[in-house]
């Protein structure tokens, strides 16, 4: 993929914010605008060859979400590196109300009702973490980073909410959380040994874990080893899908034309699994373009972060990448039985509006890193506030 | 990291392309497995017919509604949904209820049948609401000639539950199959071949359309039956409602005219599902309506049997036709007296007139000369104790008693004074109704005779049937003595015909039921009259003859059980039997294939 230098401004001037806009890669954006049409005509297919009820909504969502996106690409990076301790603090405040709700007997909601939608307090801590991990690198250098001592802050920024997700309680986001986080403190440059041991700690600890699994989490862990032990019961999905996504074969069994999924032999079509009817729909080749939009996007957001100059960008446009990709990958991993079923959406194509507002925020992120990437900021602070 | 990140996708894209690609075609499979549904379809079961084309078992339509326990979480909601929509009495769904208790939860229940298209519809539009529930428009098994036959077709009901694995048919909602009668042994025959359709279903198993190509069932094969319908309804209204069985045969082919038993009972009833209160007034009905009393009524021929014995004796050299005995009213024989049922005694009479007059010394006489298994011989070559395998339930052999049978049931050996009782037709001599009739076409055809109820099956074309190998003079003795029986100075003298009818003959039986003690006889009075004992101890009415006597088409059978005398009571119901019966060859085609028959 070959991003055009001259799309960007690389002067140190303030640009002005039409400036800016303009200066967006638009190729970039095109290439969520198929995803999420992807969606939309996945979303028509399972309704039946309807915009009732769901596609029609999610192109609002996404309309909105992509203004938002637009919004925050051209932002003041600065502004961002400001807010990013206090989003750790919403992020971590919001958990704790949810969390709060849910002791006074409103059962296990992982959700606050903000009127046009539901909001996950977990998807923008996931967001929020990562900007508080590269707000904290940020000003440290090298030297610093490699320390133990300088350990100490990003665990606390990322085991706080990483504890409050996982009592929701919401293994695959609480995951997601400790991974993008970890890789922010990987590329900030902490010693790889680190890794090594932890990795090795986190080995010995699945046992433990097991334990403290809820019933269905272990349902689904063994269901992933082997989906065939139980095919009606919790296997039913998973076995469900491969069908759906083998049927499909090559080039699929046509647009609206899907067995599985629109005899409803799939669970979760419109959210969980809609990569599978994608797929039974367009076969290989269908799958083969989506995953290489997704790759396209992914990579430029990686790319952005390791080409930027200042140290919160590069950590932010990263971090923010690779959590990204997690989203993608799990999902996708997931209907095609390579990972137990975590109940992830497939961002941007999956009906719903978190997974969307997520990874339009994240990437809205994204952007903007590569919007400043070229300008310094003062390490102790954003200059601004 | 954007290395990690493209291993990862080729990762994934590689476990795609293995899926999609590589294993595709189990995939494929699996997903037809999953929608494609191939289910059959249940064949038309053949229709039942008289001789003359007349209906008497057929399908009409019916609308019912089915509950398949396994597809609903909730059995009761859903009953009372389907309770909104379809009247059920609070009974109907007490026993519902049992049912479903007992029966496997994939077993379909029928909630409703018969219904009208009004309802039917409505239901069908609610459907979506009601888990579980079925709608099937299929067919049911109709008698129009109702209790007239009942004992013959049988029945139809859903198949035991144990059963239901050993066709797949047999889980179809609503499948019944025959239970009783000729639907139960021709069910082969009449079911035909299931066909199969190929659905697609959604993962809940509703279909959503059919796939061709489909497989049409084949209809099941029509049954024929010898039967005239028009007679045995005849005949069931002239045995009214007595406990009684007639048999009518046609003397060329042996053709089962009417195969009658009363009281009837309403096959329909048994299709549509028959209640408990109904179903125990049947078993609890001393009458017993359930039994085919023509062919698994077995009784004391009485004095119906004195031709076999006449025959047997003549054949023996025992007798001459001519032979000539005195009767005083009682034989004696060691320490025992037996009596002739005229107290009086006839006086000196030959073989014919003690026939004719029916006089029981005679017999004793002729029989204490005779072996017991020279009679059991004569009785089986004329059809006793045979089982004619006509079609219908029960059918019974009766019972020939001779040496053998006493050393082997009793293991005693044989008394002379039992072959005297034989003799008169008491003793331990059983015959049922077709037996008799068999035996009387015989005598008056001079052939061997086989009945046949089913006209599909395989049959000697030329319905040809091998000669009594009997002395032809001994038989013309004997039917000349039942022509007698009719005239004046007979036993059946008493039904006076109008000069137009045919000429009979035939031979009354009265069947004693219980014993006459000595004392009885004795007493002021002499014996109770008849119709002052209880119901089951009076003597069953029996009459066997054929008409017209110079030319005989047709024999006849009749026993009215307890009905009193042969006389008195079978004789004059076989006389208006055997003039409607004879009506039927007045039809041309009918009588021109009889003509062959006569000599």
């Amino acid at each position: 993929m070959s991003v055009s230098s001259s799309m960007f401004a690389s002067r140190r001037v303030q640009q002005t914010v039409l400036q800016r806009i303009i200066g967006q890669n638009w190729g970039i954006v095109l290439a969520m605008v198929m995803l999420a049409s992807a969606g939309f005509a996945m979303l028509y297919s399972v309704a039946g060859g309807t915009w009732e009820p769901w596609a029609a909504q999610q192109m609002i969502r996404f309309s909105v979400a992509l203004v938002l996106m637009l919004a925050i690409a051209v932002i003041d990076i600065r502004y961002w590196v400001a807010a990013a301790y206090p989003a750790w603090f919403l992020g971590v405040l919001l958990l704790i109300l949810v969390e709060v709700n849910g002791a006074t007997g409103m059962g296990g909601q992982r959700w606050l009702d903000i009127g046009f939608m539901r909001l996950q307090p977990s998807e923008l801590t996931k967001i929020a973490t990562i900007m508080a991990l590269a707000r904290y690198y940020h000003g440290r250098n090298h030297t610093q980073s490699r320390s133990l001592r300088s350990l100490f802050v990003p665990i606390i920024l990322l085991v706080i909410p990483f504890v409050l997700v996982v009592r929701q309680p919401d293994l695959g986001t609480s995951l997601m959380i400790i991974a993008g986080g970890v890789a922010v403190i990987f590329l900030a440059g902490a010693p790889a040994w680190l890794f090594a041991i932890s990795g090795i700690g986190i080995a010995a600890a699945i046992p433990i874990g097991w334990q403290f699994m809820r019933p269905y989490q272990q349902d689904r862990v063994l269901t992933f080893l082997n989906p065939e032990a139980d095919p009606l019961g919790a296997g039913y999905q998973i076995t469900q899908s491969k069908i759906a996504l083998g049927s499909g074969g090559m080039t699929g069994k046509g647009f609206m034309e899907g067995t599985q999924s629109h005899l409803n032999f799939l669970p979760e079509m419109k959210t969980d699994f809609i990569f599978t009817v994608l797929v039974e729909e367009f076969g290989l080749v269908g799958a083969g373009i989506v995953l290489a939009l997704y790759a396209i996007v992914l990579m430029y957001g990686l790319l952005m972060g390791i080409g930027c100059r200042n140290q919160f960008g590069r950590l932010l446009a990263s971090g923010l990448s690779i959590s990204l990709f997690l989203y993608v990958l799990i999902n996708v991993g997931m209907v095609m039985g390579l990972m137990p079923v975590v109940g992830v959406p497939l961002p941007l194509i999956s009906y719903g509006g978190s997974a969307m507002l997520t990874w339009m925020i994240a990437y809205g992120l994204i952007l903007s890193v590569a919007t400043h990437r070229h300008m310094t900021i003062a390490p102790k602070g954003s200059g601004i506030i | 990291m954007a290395g990690l990140q493209g291993v990862a996708f080729t990762g994934l894209g590689l476990r795609l392309y293995y899926l999609s690609v590589v294993e595709s075609e189990k995939y494929k499979l699996r997903a037809d497995r999953n929608r494609i549904s191939v289910r059959l379809i249940a064949p038309e079961r053949g229709e039942i017919y008289d001789r003359n084309g007349e209906i008497l078992a057929t399908n009409v339509q019916d609308l019912r509604v089915l509950l398949v326990p396994e597809q609903t979480e909730d059995v009761g909601p859903t009953l009372a949904k389907v309770q909104s929509i379809v009247d059920l009495s609070d009974r109907r769904l007490s026993q519902i209820e049992r049912r479903i208790k007992r029966q496997r939860k994939f077993v379909p229940v029928t909630l409703a049948q018969g219904l009208d298209w009004e309802t039917f519809s409505r239901v069908n539009v609610q459907i979506p609401e009601l888990p579980g529930i079925q709608t099937d428009a299929g067919l049911s098994r109709l008698y129009p000639g109702g209790n007239a036959i009942a004992h013959l077709v049988g029945y139809m009901a859903s198949p035991d539950e144990d059963d239901i694995y050993k066709s797949p048919l047999y889980q179809l909602p609503g499948f019944k199959i025959g239970r009783q009668g000729l639907e139960r042994r021709y069910e082969d025959l009449l079911r035909g071949g299931s066909g199969t359709r190929r659905v697609e279903v959604n993962a809940v198993g509703r279909e959503i359309r059919e796939l061709p190509p489909r497989e049409e069932a084949t209809r099941g094969n029509n049954l024929q039956l010898t039967l005239d319908m028009k007679l045995q309804q005849f005949v069931m209204r002239q045995l009214g409602e007595e406990a009684a069985g007639a048999v009518v045969m046609d003397l060329q082919d042996g053709d089962v005219l009417a195969l009658a038993s009363s009281p009837g009972y309403d096959p329909n009833e048994f299709s549509r599902g028959i209640s408990n209160t109904n179903w125990q007034a049947l078993l609890k009905d001393p009458r017993t309506p359930l039994l085919n009393k023509s062919v698994t009524g077995m009784y004391p021929p009485g004095s119906t049997i004195k031709m076999i014995i006449a025959l047997a004796a003549l054949e023996q050299g025992i007798i001459k036709s001519e032979s000539e005995f005195y009767c005083n009213g009682r034989h004696r024989l060691g320490n025992n007296t037996f009596h002739c049922w005229r107290r009086q005694g006839h006086g000196k009479l030959n073989l014919v007139d003690a026939i004719a007059k029916s006089c029981d010394v005679y017999f004793y006489k002729i029989a204490e000369q005779m072996d017991i298994d020279d009679i059991a011989e004569m009785a089986r070559r004329f059809g006793l104790g045979e089982i004619f395998n006509v079609g219908v339930d029960g059918e019974k052999e009766g019972l020939v008693p001779d040496r053998e049978w006493k050393q082997v049931i009793q293991n005693q050996r044989w008394q002379l004074g039992e072959t005297l009782n034989v003799a008169i037709g008491q003793g331990a001599m059983l015959a049922t109704p077709l037996q008799l009739a068999v035996m009387t076409a015989r005598l008056a055809s001079t052939r061997k005779i086989t009945p046949r109820l089913v006209a599909n099956e395989a049959l000697p074309t030329d319905s040809y049937f091998e000669p009594m190998d009997i002395n032809p003079f001994h038989l013309q003795t004997v039917c000349q003595a039942m022509e007698k029986v009719m005239e004046q100075g007979g036993t059946a003298f008493d039904l006076r015909r109008p000069k137009s009818a045919a000429k009979l003959a035939g031979k009354t039986g009265t069947a004693q039921v219980r014993r006459i003690s000595i004392a009885e006889r004795q007493q002021e009075g002499g014996v109770v009259d008849n119709k002052d004992l209880p119901w089951q101890a009076r003597d069953h009415a029996l009459f066997v003859g054929y008409a017209p006597a110079e030319n005989p088409k047709i024999a006849v059978s009749v026993i009215v059980q307890h009905g009193g005398g042969g006389s008195s009571v079978a004789a004059p119901l076989a006389r208006s039997i055997i003039d409607e019966a004879l009506k039927l060859y007045e039809q041309p085609t009918v009588t021109a294939s009889v003509d062959e028959a006569s000599s």
